[in-house]
């Protein structure tokens, strides 16, 4: 186990590498100069080369590479090139928002979804059944962004139930997020439950379900007990690989409800140049991907004794 | 043709007989999934929408749509009985239905690139990781472990922004990510049949790897690439408009994501009309795309086909 773990740790590195060495030639190659967006059109040529000069940015490429691979070791990367906040304070305030943001709805989404495709999966073949998956489809065929913009509108512009967009820390940002929390649920639902109904299905043919039958055991507690165990298997791990995307935030539901979370910062940086935030985002969101891949494969040994880890 | 295989003198007749052979095999598979599919209400009126879609992507690259620019009419006219306005106009009195169909054009324009960059890939590099192993698979599966940890609009921005925001760097950036998944399943596959019976069979019998992988295990797993192709140009229609939101998206010529980003402000001056009708000319595909695919994943599924 142990002897497993590390060696996962140490296949982290040349993915780590790999995706240093790609944002650094999207972004500094061939990305906005952030010289010239910080300081405008018209800025003198010294005042471009002083601040070339600041940030580092004179140095050759491979030179500019290197000292991004020390940021990483050392989880220093700087400081923003607009604000000249430090980029630790910036994640990590827009992380706070990000999930505040992303988890209550992943968390409900979770258990409602299932409960849901647990009772379709139950009254299979039938007409609920046969409905509920054409609705699924046609909930899953309209754009993400056409759910924000008409939810909004009816919702927030007409109704008046919810605030129309904004944000506010603390307590205060609940008012704010509710709207969003409503369509990330109702936007989940298509897909979501239609995986976890073919993997409830999957799991109502095999052989241990057919022997609690003939034992007599009633269909709720086979639904209820000896069905959601081993479909819990495929549904855990679906669900804690997406925990990394909770942090890195919803882009396009932050930058719609002007939401300052992660999704929201990086969108800003990349239309300002902003370098250092980039780095330090896709970095982060690299590590948080390949941790939690490895919290999946462990945890798929733990909850299923029939897998070795090799 | 096992047999006839292993007496080199009669090669050439026992090509022609086994090609012919397969000729004929391929024609009955394929009239097979025909007389399956042909059941399938559902998916011929799909199949059908979606012909159309192709039918009028293919006029406005001919140039055989009307003009999108024109003015047809007033500002923001409501919908009327009339070709042109039968969705209302738009801010400069554009015709909204011509909006979409050079709407229609780009998002058929955008699904056919992304996929013909996207499907070979995702074959090539999961056939070549799955059957060779060793150095290659390290390479491909670091290759796409990479690509898929940085998060999926990061990158497409990041890409598409690099090569200069037009549809061809939009439908680059979308398919630099869209092969790993068919590219995963693909190299899934040749792991389990390289180890097959019959791939060892030929082997034995002096049949090269280029022969194995593209004429034995292919066939067998080739139903991937086209389940896979159908949902990647609904994926491509849907991040079309979202990236458009975010600012990179196609901005030479008209597109569905533009008209929707418009919408916001249109909605609340009561202007409803343009919002509808891209909604529904979206739905439309991506309905009929996601049917499509979901018929052909139960039909082309070589356990189910005997």
């Amino acid at each position: 186990m142990l002897t497993y773990v590390i060696r996962r740790l140490l296949y982290m590195i040349p993915t780590l590498v790999g995706v240093a060495f790609l944002t650094f030639i999207l972004f500094t190659i061939f990305g906005e100069d952030p010289v010239r967006v910080a300081l405008g059109n018209h800025a003198s040529e010294q005042a471009i080369r002083d601040l070339s000069e600041m940030w580092g940015l004179n140095k050759p490429y491979w030179l500019q590479f290197y000292d991004f691979l020390i940021q990483i070791l050392t989880f220093n990367y700087g400081e923003s090139f607009s604000s000249g906040d430090r980029l630790s304070e910036i994640f990590a305030r827009g992380a706070l928002v990000s999930l505040s943001l992303t988890a209550p709805p992943f968390f409900v989404g979770i258990f409602l979804n299932i409960t849901i495709a647990m009772l379709i999966a139950y009254y299979r073949g039938s007409i609920v059944d046969r409905l509920s998956t054409i609705l699924f489809v046609i909930s899953m065929s309209i754009s993400y962004l056409v759910y924000i913009i008409v939810l909004q509108y009816v919702l927030a512009y007409q109704l008046n139930w919810f605030p129309i967009q904004g944000y506010k820390s603390g307590l205060a940002s609940i008012e704010f997020l509710l709207l969003p929390w409503l369509i990330i649920v109702l936007v989940s639902m298509g897909p979501d439950i239609r995986i976890y109904r073919t993997v409830f299905l999957d799991q109502t043919k095999a052989d241990y379900i057919r022997t609690a039958r003939a034992k007599g055991v009633s269909e709720q507690r086979i639904m209820s007990v000896h069905l959601l165990k081993n479909a819990m298997i495929p549904i855990l791990t679906n669900t804690i690989i997406s925990i990394p995307f909770l942090i890195m935030g919803a882009f396009v539901m932050e930058r719609y409800f002007s939401i300052p979370g992660i999704g929201d910062i990086t969108i800003t940086a990349i239309n300002e140049g902003d370098f250092p935030i980039i780095k330090a985002m896709t970095m982060m969101s690299a590590v948080l991907f390949a941790f939690f891949n490895l919290l999946t494969d462990l945890l798929y040994a733990v909850v299923d004794p029939r897998i070795k880890l090799s | 043709m096992l047999l006839a295989k292993s007496h080199p003198p009669s090669k050439t007749s026992s090509k022609n007989n086994s090609s012919l052979a397969q000729v004929f095999k391929k024609n009955r598979l394929v009239s097979k999934i025909w007389s399956k599919l042909r059941k399938e209400p559902q998916f011929l009126i799909c199949l059908v929408i979606l012909i159309s879609y192709i039918f009028i992507g293919l006029l406005g690259l001919l140039n055989l749509l009307p003009d999108f620019q024109e003015r047809v009419g007033g500002s923001y006219e409501s919908p009327k009985l009339e070709l042109a306005k039968i969705f209302g106009t738009d801010i400069f009195g554009r015709s909204v239905l011509y909006k979409i169909l050079a709407g229609t054009q780009t998002a058929i324009t955008m699904g056919f690139i992304v996929t013909t960059m996207a499907i070979p890939t995702g074959i090539t590099l999961g056939a070549l990781s799955g059957y060779y192993g060793k150095k290659t698979d390290i390479i491909v599966t670091w290759l796409y472990t990479v690509l898929s940890s940085i998060p999926n609009i990061l990158l497409l921005i990041a890409i598409s922004y690099s090569l200069g925001r037009g549809l061809v760097a939009v439908c680059v950036a979308m398919a630099a990510t869209y092969w790993i998944s068919l590219c995963r399943m693909i190299r899934g596959e040749f792991i389990k049949h390289k180890e097959a019976e019959y791939v060892l069979a030929s082997k034995v019998l002096g049949a090269g790897d280029f022969v194995i992988i593209f004429k034995h295990i292919l066939p067998n797993v080739i139903h991937l690439a086209i389940v896979t192709s159908s949902l990647m140009i609904l994926s491509a229609i849907k991040a079309e408009v979202m990236l458009t939101y975010l600012g990179v998206g196609i901005q030479d010529g008209a597109s569905w994501g533009a008209m929707i980003t418009a919408a916001p402000g249109e909605l609340t001056n009561g202007i409803w009309w343009s919002l509808a009708a891209v909604v529904l000319f979206m739905f439309l595909i991506i309905y009929s795309l996601n049917i499509i695919g979901d018929t052909l994943r139960d039909v082309l599924d070589p356990k189910l086909l005997n």
